[in-house]
């Protein structure tokens, strides 16, 4: 199919403009409010209001329902995922479209040795959307051409995952009331974790300043300082977490992963190196929020969660508001 | 009469003449070239001869063929100061210096491992970054990949369509 043929798709981070990331957001908190308005409908009246026929009043409420009614959306996770799955489905189900698809490619003709690209052909006609999480790197831009609808990238591999990005944009944007001269700080594994570099790229566009915590190891790569200095952005390397947090507008803390080491040694060594506690965030700007893209592991003590700093919860759940902002942006079907 | 210990390196009277690669690229371009498949044509090969202008080059001289315009964006991937001569009656009637394309397809094996395109039947896409001191980098994602960080002016890498990995100069490879 020839390219200015194909439908728009949304593999990389990259591929959105600061322009279509604004709106994204915006998009995000219309669906945001208008289930809320539903939420409440149903609270005081037991039902959601009528719909009234208006697709595009979703953000006065109770019409996110029938936005994608009639449409069908194809899950294919090759790779196991919990939240991104199921956050997903969420948004999915809330726009009114029926989801198909597997959480787990073992019993599907991939394990018979079909190939990416026949999976994804056939699949296409038989859906109005793919959302695509796959093992290897690049399977989601191979999909992309290989399918005659719109695919979504829910993770290549250790390459991108771009809802991921949007979601934790959507985050800052909603607790920072802007994208705009804000300083992030990042800390954990910042040499692996594509969250980490792909909301480094994203918050470029945003005139932001940089702060990165990390061990000797898992230092950010050059590639990334580069780009940095290249836009004349202002950034510093620390090792020491504790102590350095009192003017930061957002802590995004990382997991350090296991499966990232040949060397269980190496990874024994670093593991806990970051453990954020709550008396850590006694001097904290009163509107910072600590971030986390999830699963935590030990990086995030549990009494921080009932700080008022904490915000990974909420960040999981704008996960929902984002994809149905992406979908229907992608789908064409909310301006 | 002794014996005479001077190869003659004949004039090839029509086809192409490589010149100015650099030795450590021969037998790539070789690969692409075809070369080591081709029982057809004469051809003469040298290696680490002297040049002025490079210490050491090696040379190709190809009797009756004359490469297309793919396998000579191929060859400047690789020997980016190479000279494609044509001759014709044994005089050079065409000069051309390759020229480094901006994107390559299809022959160059993507560096990481985890890449779609070294699993499936993908063909591999590139686009070809060119480091160019401070202001290189210039990945559509407008970060500058690994390779070029601190690389030298005018090497060559490859960022991967797919996968949106750097596959350097050291590490490229001609698919087989």
């Amino acid at each position: 199919m020839a390219d200015y043929m194909k439908p728009r798709s949304l593999i990389s981070i990259t591929d959105f403009s600061r322009d279509e990331i604004l709106h994204i957001m915006d998009l995000a908190a219309g669906f945001e409010a208008g289930i809320a308005a539903d939420k409440r409908s149903v609270e005081s009246t037991g039902k959601i209001a009528a719909a009234g026929g208006d697709k595009s009043s979703y953000k006065s409420g109770n019409c996110c329902g029938r936005l994608l009614e009639g449409k069908i959306v194809a899950s294919l996770f090759f790779e196991p995922s919990t939240r991104t799955r199921l956050s997903f489905e969420s948004a999915i189900n809330r726009l009114g479209a029926r989801v198909i698809g597997f959480s787990d490619a073992t019993n599907t003709s991939v394990s018979k040795g079909e190939s990416l690209h026949d999976t994804i052909s056939v699949i296409s006609s038989y859906c109005d959307m793919i959302v695509m999480r796959h093992t290897l790197e690049g399977a989601a831009r191979y999909a992309s051409e290989a399918a005659s609808v719109p695919v979504i990238n829910a993770g290549d591999g250790a390459n991108q995952h771009p809802t991921q990005t949007l979601l934790d944009l959507y985050s800052i944007k909603k607790t920072q009331g802007t994208l705009g001269g804000l300083k992030i700080m990042m800390v954990g594994d910042l040499k692996y974790g594509r969250t980490v570099h792909s909301l480094l790229q994203a918050m470029s566009l945003f005139d932001t300043e940089f702060v990165f915590v990390a061990p000797p190891e898992l230092r950010l790569p050059a590639e990334y300082r580069d780009f940095l200095d290249r836009k004349g952005l202002k950034y510093t390397e620390l090792t020491e977490l504790d102590g350095n947090l009192a003017d930061v507008d957002i802590l995004y803390m990382t997991r350090i992963q296991r499966e990232r080491f040949n060397d269980p040694m190496e990874y024994e060594r670093v593991k806990n190196v970051y453990v954020l506690r709550a008396e850590m965030l006694d001097d904290v700007r009163e509107t910072m929020k600590v971030l986390h893209p999830l699963p935590r592991v030990g990086e995030i003590a549990r009494d921080v969660d009932a700080s008022p700093h904490a915000y990974y919860f909420e960040q999981a759940e704008n996960g929902v508001y984002a994809r149905m902002a992406i979908i229907c942006y992608l789908l064409g079907v909310a301006k | 009469m002794g014996h005479d210990k001077t190869m003659e390196v004949r004039l090839i009277e029509n086809g192409t003449v490589v010149d100015h690669i650099p030795p450590a690229a021969l037998f790539k371009i070789i690969g692409i070239m075809g070369l080591d498949r081709d029982s057809e044509h004469r051809m003469t090969i040298g290696t680490n001869l002297e040049s002025g202008r490079m210490g050491t080059k090696a040379i190709i001289k190809i009797a009756d063929r004359y490469p297309v315009g793919h396998e000579i964006d191929r060859i400047a991937l690789f020997a980016p100061e190479a000279r494609v001569n044509t001759i014709r009656d044994f005089r050079v009637v065409e000069k051309r210096r390759v020229e480094v394309p901006s994107r390559i397809e299809g022959f160059v094996r993507c560096a990481n491992p985890m890449c779609i395109t070294n699993h499936q039947a993908v063909e591999t896409a590139f686009e070809v970054v060119v480091s160019a001191g401070a202001d290189s980098g210039t990945a559509s994602s407008g970060v500058a990949p690994a390779a070029i960080s601190g690389a030298k002016t005018g090497e060559i890498s490859l960022k991967c369509r797919y996968c949106e990995k750097i596959t350097s100069g050291k590490q490229m490879e001609v698919k087989k």
